[in-house]
């Protein structure tokens, strides 16, 4: 039944990255981009990390891929029918996409033949959220970091303020 | 199996129903597998089943307060007006205008019927009948409303329309202006319960009801939510008096139907919320003895909220665009930012009561609280005196003087 699941999920992950990329219309690419991340916060579910499915739906797709079809819809016009999916930087795009192939099939390679069940995970604890939160504000673990993400989500949001604001020049 | 124990009668029922499903000579996993899925269908089928109520019963209650009949005609009472509205509704033409980007036009409306059911997967109607209790049910039903905003924008940009995109983004606006506020009151009663389980919080209320420990958040949560029903004194995008339509103006038939039919669940839906999440939830008299009377007063919460948004949404005059976004950007942000701040210091300082209190030992922690609340409300409604009158002297200085009478 979980592999039922594992399947149905990572369907929707990889349909969607396909169609992500595949889709002349940049609004129905973005939409594909939600469902790719949709399939992923189903995979979280599956491993017990209920708390970062749930942030994976709230900030991408809530909030990022909102963003990214407002802009769209903004700076486009309205229906493009087709759109070329190649732009100047193709080059550079061909060349990391092979570089991490190559790197994805010499891992893959290297772990094969795959072990799959003789590998036993130890259980998730069921205070996993709870540790989390207790780790991000630990002054000896990752207080420092999540403080610096703050700020600079703080200066970022500061900085759109400013752009956004109206100019009083008479 | 100990006895078919009525006090406890839903959590009785699942697991005569549970016995009888083993003896039919599933599996653990299957029998698992349909009581998940019987337990999504029975949610599904209780938020869609009470619309057709309450559709009913809120039109005769707005007709009530308008001082008119409502709808007198169908069976007794006007009672089954709703049969012959869906019926209509079913039966008429789907649309699907040229040019339109047909999957995610037809896609639109059950994203945005479906972001509202999945809320009730987190609601308890009594202590453990619920849906499924998350460790993070007040983060989950954040989450899944997100998908709400995503429906519309699909809708208003897949109908190939340029009002129905324009509409659309305002919509959005709103939503996202207002999903501000709603976090973070929705924040307080997480930090006084000290769980994100929506169970939970029901049951940390044993200690006094958040209603009364923190009321500015349950005011906060109450308007800002009404905001993301959309329902007025904040329908102006929606104005069904004054424009066409918004983001749905090509939505024809039962697809048009189903942005209403999500509208009309999420207005209900945001008072169970308010119920289970400031007023006790399925907390009541003898609720500990007779765990099943937990639905009734659940419901009854519920639909005493329900009342008060009913009566809200037929008193209140529409607010403008501008007003709006001032309103939660100028007033109900910077509030429920100081609101949890000061709440968190409260709640850390007074400490967490024991589950075994004295109704002795309790009053203090309520008072602290209430009083901290108190004086909140107080220094807000002084702030909003003081800016209020000097922006009207503002404007009566800037306007200019009046023409002086001349006599004839």
């Amino acid at each position: 039944m979980t592999y039922a699941v594992f399947i149905l999920f990572t369907l929707m992950a990889l349909c969607g990255g396909v169609l992500v990329v595949t889709q002349r219309n940049l609004v129905r690419a973005a939409t594909a981009l939600v469902l790719s991340l949709f399939g992923v916060a189903g995979l979280y579910v599956l491993l017990e990390a209920g708390f970062l499915a749930a942030v994976q739906v709230l900030v991408y797709i809530g909030a990022i891929a909102i963003l990214i079809i407002f802009a769209i819809m903004l700076t486009r016009r309205m229906v493009q029918g087709d759109e070329s999916g190649l732009n100047r930087q193709w080059g550079w795009a061909l060349v990391s996409a092979v570089v991490m192939f190559a790197l994805f099939c010499y891992v893959v390679v290297k772990a094969w033949p795959l072990a799959l069940g003789a590998v036993s995970a130890p259980a998730v604890p069921a205070d996993s959220t709870e540790a989390l939160g207790l780790a991000l504000l630990d002054w000896e673990q990752y207080v420092l970091p999540f403080e610096i993400a703050s700020v600079l989500l703080l200066s970022a949001m500061v900085g759109a303020v400013v752009i956004a604001r109206e100019k009083h020049d008479s | 199996m100990n006895g078919f124990d009525i006090s406890n009668l839903f959590l009785s029922i699942g697991q005569v129903w549970t016995e009888w499903l083993l003896q039919l000579g599933l599996s653990a996993g299957w029998v698992s597998f349909v009581n998940k899925l019987a337990g999504a269908v029975l949610v599904t089928a209780f938020a869609v089943g009470t619309v057709v109520f309450t559709i009913v019963g809120e039109r005769k209650l707005i007709g009530r307060i308008q001082d008119r009949l409502g709808p007198n005609r169908v069976g007794p009472f006007g009672l089954l007006q709703t049969v012959p509205d869906v019926l209509k509704l079913l039966t008429k033409e789907i649309i699907t205008p040229a040019n339109a980007d047909k999957v995610l036009y037809s896609i639109a409306p059950m994203l945005a019927v479906a972001s509202v059911i999945l809320i009730w997967g987190v609601v308890p109607f009594a202590n453990g009948v619920m849906g499924v209790d998350l460790d993070i049910g007040a983060l989950y039903f954040v989450a899944v409303s997100s998908f709400g905003t995503l429906a519309i924008l699909l809708a208003g940009w897949s109908s190939n329309n340029k009002y129905a995109l324009v509409s659309a983004f305002r919509v959005v606006a709103q939503l996202i202006s207002y999903e501000v506020p709603l976090v973070l009151s929705l924040l307080v009663p997480v930090l006084l319960a000290g769980t994100m389980s929506m169970n939970g919080i029901v049951q940390a209320q044993a200690q006094g009801w958040f209603v009364i420990l923190a009321p500015i958040s349950m005011l906060i949560f109450f308007i800002s939510s009404t905001a993301e029903v959309g329902r007025s004194p904040f329908d102006l995008l929606e104005a069904d008096s004054e424009i066409v339509a918004g983001y749905n103006i090509e939505y024809s038939g039962m697809r048009f139907a189903m942005f209403f039919l999500g509208e009309w669940i999420h207005a209900f839906t945001i008072c169970g919320l308010t119920a289970t999440l400031f007023f006790g939830g399925w907390r009541g008299p003898f609720v500990d003895q007779v765990p099943a009377l937990g639905v009734i007063y659940f419901l009854v919460k519920m639909f005493a909220i329900y009342f008060v948004h009913i009566w809200i949404r037929t008193t209140m005059p529409r607010l403008r665009i501008d007003h709006l976004l001032d309103f939660n950007w100028k007033f109900l942000v910077p509030l429920s930012l100081v609101n949890l701040i000061v709440m968190s210091l409260a709640a850390r300082l007074t400490g967490m009561p024991r589950a075994d209190a004295a109704l002795g030992e309790l009053l203090p922690y309520w008072g602290v609280l209430l009083g901290v609340n108190v004086v909140l409300a107080a220094v807000t409604l002084y702030v909003l005196g003081v800016v209020g009158s000097r922006i009207r002297r503002r404007q009566e200085a800037a306007r200019e003087p009046e023409p002086a009478v001349t006599g004839p």
